[in-house]
């Protein structure tokens, strides 16, 4: 059975993770949690990729804030991605600080935490690790990866890397490359975190005050990035938090201030303020075209034979429609069988984790279908 | 499954070769796409507007792109397929000899079907009325169609003409899809619909 904490293993003992960015990784602990159970022939495995922020308690409660898992609505029985039928993995990015290591974890050289030694990672690291994990749980071959965001990215680079062990990819509201936007805003967390001065080179581990407020702070800019404009107008407009007039000071006259306040704070409890820095830098070098003469449907040639969906929004402005369809075509020009829609929805980037009839149908119907296939394609092999 | 398909979308798929690989520009609920999949064996992809048309598509186990004739085909690459059907929609396109071009870049051959505009009822409906013809095929009024650029069977023949494009085969019909041997001057006074197998 599977604690509150979930499970760890500890993996790449023996042979070291090589990183792209040319440093190695021994060894690696990985937290992950399990739903369903892997069936007699180890063909129902779904691996579920998280964003940047997110954890591997998709449909179980955080074991930090009590809150219920981050895609609850979607994974369990009888639900989208039905437990009863499917064996779902979900594991906390390399990097991260909820069971993976990452640099809040202890650099064997030095018996000290990593800090800013821990070496800068890439998408394509956190898929490697993923994929060794599902080596040590016995699935050879997924029925289904499936992300949104970053969790997307992922899904992307295991369908560039490890192509032959997938049946089907679902990847929402997503992007194969960050753009100068992007990077701008991520810049603009980092630089907030290592302005504060308990942030100090990294090594912040300890006795010593968090950098709290710098984290805040890029959390704050972040969520703005993950919510549309119309989304804030209705959810805030100008309204006044808890008072009739403007203070003619510096308090959270307004809801949305009030709001973004307390994203900022709730968000440092459940963080490290590290693990942030790398995730972001591991997003802004991702650029899936480039390791392919700028051919990102070359990138897709060795999965032809995976079904792929991908998904975005119309009202998300941080990995917008184009972004993903440039996806979709780069797919479609390699051959590979692939679904994309742009769902109409007023949420902006954060669309993916809410409520969506229409995206629910298309992934509905893509895993109905896409189940139907591995059966077909088992009776006459 | 052969039966429930549409008579006019029947005449489409006998013109295509079995296995062959095909786009279906509109594909709409994808009912031409999955009997071209199921019964002849394509390896068939959709390019659809409708969410709908895409949430249908999908769950009949299909594989359809969310876009339309205009904007999206450019980024397919040259003869990535073998046919690319364009079914009742040239007429709704912003730049009809531009998507036709596309067509034949796409695809070695083009399946194009039309509404046709000369056919005598709407002739006489113009003739009679002195307005734009709103018919049973063409139900909507002249501000509020999608259909923008009307073209009839003569006209079509005059694009393709220009276009250096080959007529492989030509099958003018009624609306219930019964095929109609006449010769493409007759058909353009007594055709519903003019159905196109076109080559480079």
């Amino acid at each position: 059975m599977q604690t509150p904490e979930g499970h760890t293993t500890t993996l790449f003992a023996e042979e070291a993770l090589q990183l792209d960015g040319g440093a190695s990784l021994s060894p690696v602990e990985v937290g992950y949690t399990t739903y369903g159970a892997l069936n007699a022939d180890a063909s129902n495995a779904v691996f579920i990729c998280h964003a940047l922020t997110g954890d591997q308690f998709v449909a179980s409660n955080h074991p930090i804030t009590g809150k219920s898992g981050w895609w609850v609505r979607t994974v369990g029985p009888g639900k989208l991605i039905d437990t009863d039928k499917y064996f779902v993995v979900c594991s906390n990015v390399l990097g991260s600080c909820l069971g993976t290591t990452g640099p809040r974890s202890v650099n064997p050289a030095t018996g000290k935490p990593w800090g800013l030694e821990f070496p800068v990672i890439t998408i394509r690291d956190m898929v490697r690790v993923q994929a060794a994990l599902l080596d040590r749980l016995g699935v050879e071959k997924l029925f289904m990866v499936i992300g949104g965001s970053m969790g997307g990215m992922q899904v992307l680079e295991w369908l560039t890397t490890y192509p032959e062990r997938l049946h089907s990819a679902v990847a929402i509201a997503t992007a194969a490359r960050h753009t100068a936007q992007n990077i701008a805003f991520h810049e603009v967390g980092r630089q907030a975190v290592m302005a504060d001065p308990n942030w100090k080179e990294g090594q912040y581990y300890g006795a010593a005050p968090n950098p709290d407020k710098g984290l805040a702070v890029a959390r704050m800019t972040a969520h703005i990035t993950y919510l549309s404009e119309d989304a804030l107008t209705k959810k805030f407009g100008r309204n006044l938090q808890a008072r009739d007039t403007v203070s003619f000071g510096f308090d959270a006259d307004f809801q949305v201030e009030s709001y973004l306040r307390h994203q900022g704070s709730t968000f440092v409890d459940r963080f490290d303020a590290n693990s942030y820095l790398y995730i972001t830098r591991a997003m802004d070098y991702l650029d899936i075209s480039s390791r392919y003469s700028g051919r990102l449907a070359d990138a897709f040639k060795a999965a032809a034979h995976v079904r792929c969906c991908i998904i975005s929004f119309s009202s998300d402005w941080l990995y917008p429609t184009i972004e993903n369809k440039t996806v979709a075509h780069a797919m479609n020009a390699a051959g590979v069988p692939v679904s994309f829609a742009e769902i109409e929805s007023p949420h902006g980037h954060d669309a993916f984790l809410l409520e969506s009839p229409e995206m629910d149908a298309m992934i509905g119907g893509f895993v109905g279908a896409a189940a139907k296939a591995l059966g077909t394609s088992e009776a006459t092999s | 499954m052969s039966n429930a398909l549409r008579a006019d979308l029947k005449l489409i798929a006998n013109l295509i070769e079995p296995g062959s690989r095909v786009l279906d520009v509109g594909c709409d609920d994808g009912a031409l796409l999955d009997y071209l999949v199921t019964e002849r064996q394509v390896d068939g992809r959709g390019l659809e507007l409708g969410q709908a048309g895409v949430n249908s598509c999908v769950a009949k186990g299909l594989f359809v792109i969310q876009g339309d004739a205009d904007n999206d085909l450019a980024e397919y690459p040259d003869d990535s397929f073998d046919y690319v059907v364009l079914s009742k929609t040239l007429q709704a396109v912003h730049r009809p000899r531009e998507v036709l071009l596309n067509l034949l870049r796409i695809g070695k051959r083009a399946v194009v079907t039309i509404p046709n505009f000369g056919q005598w009822r709407v002739r006489f409906s113009l003739f009679q009325s002195g307005r734009m013809p709103v018919t049973k095929s063409l139900n909507r009024t002249w501000y509020n169609t999608s259909n923008i650029h009307f073209c009839t069977i003569l006209d079509l023949f005059d694009l393709i003409e220009a276009e250096g494009i080959t007529v492989k085969e030509f099958v003018p019909h009624t609306k219930d899809g019964r095929r109609l041997n006449v010769s493409k001057t007759r058909a353009n006074w007594v055709a519903d619909q003019g159905l196109f197998l076109l080559e480079r």
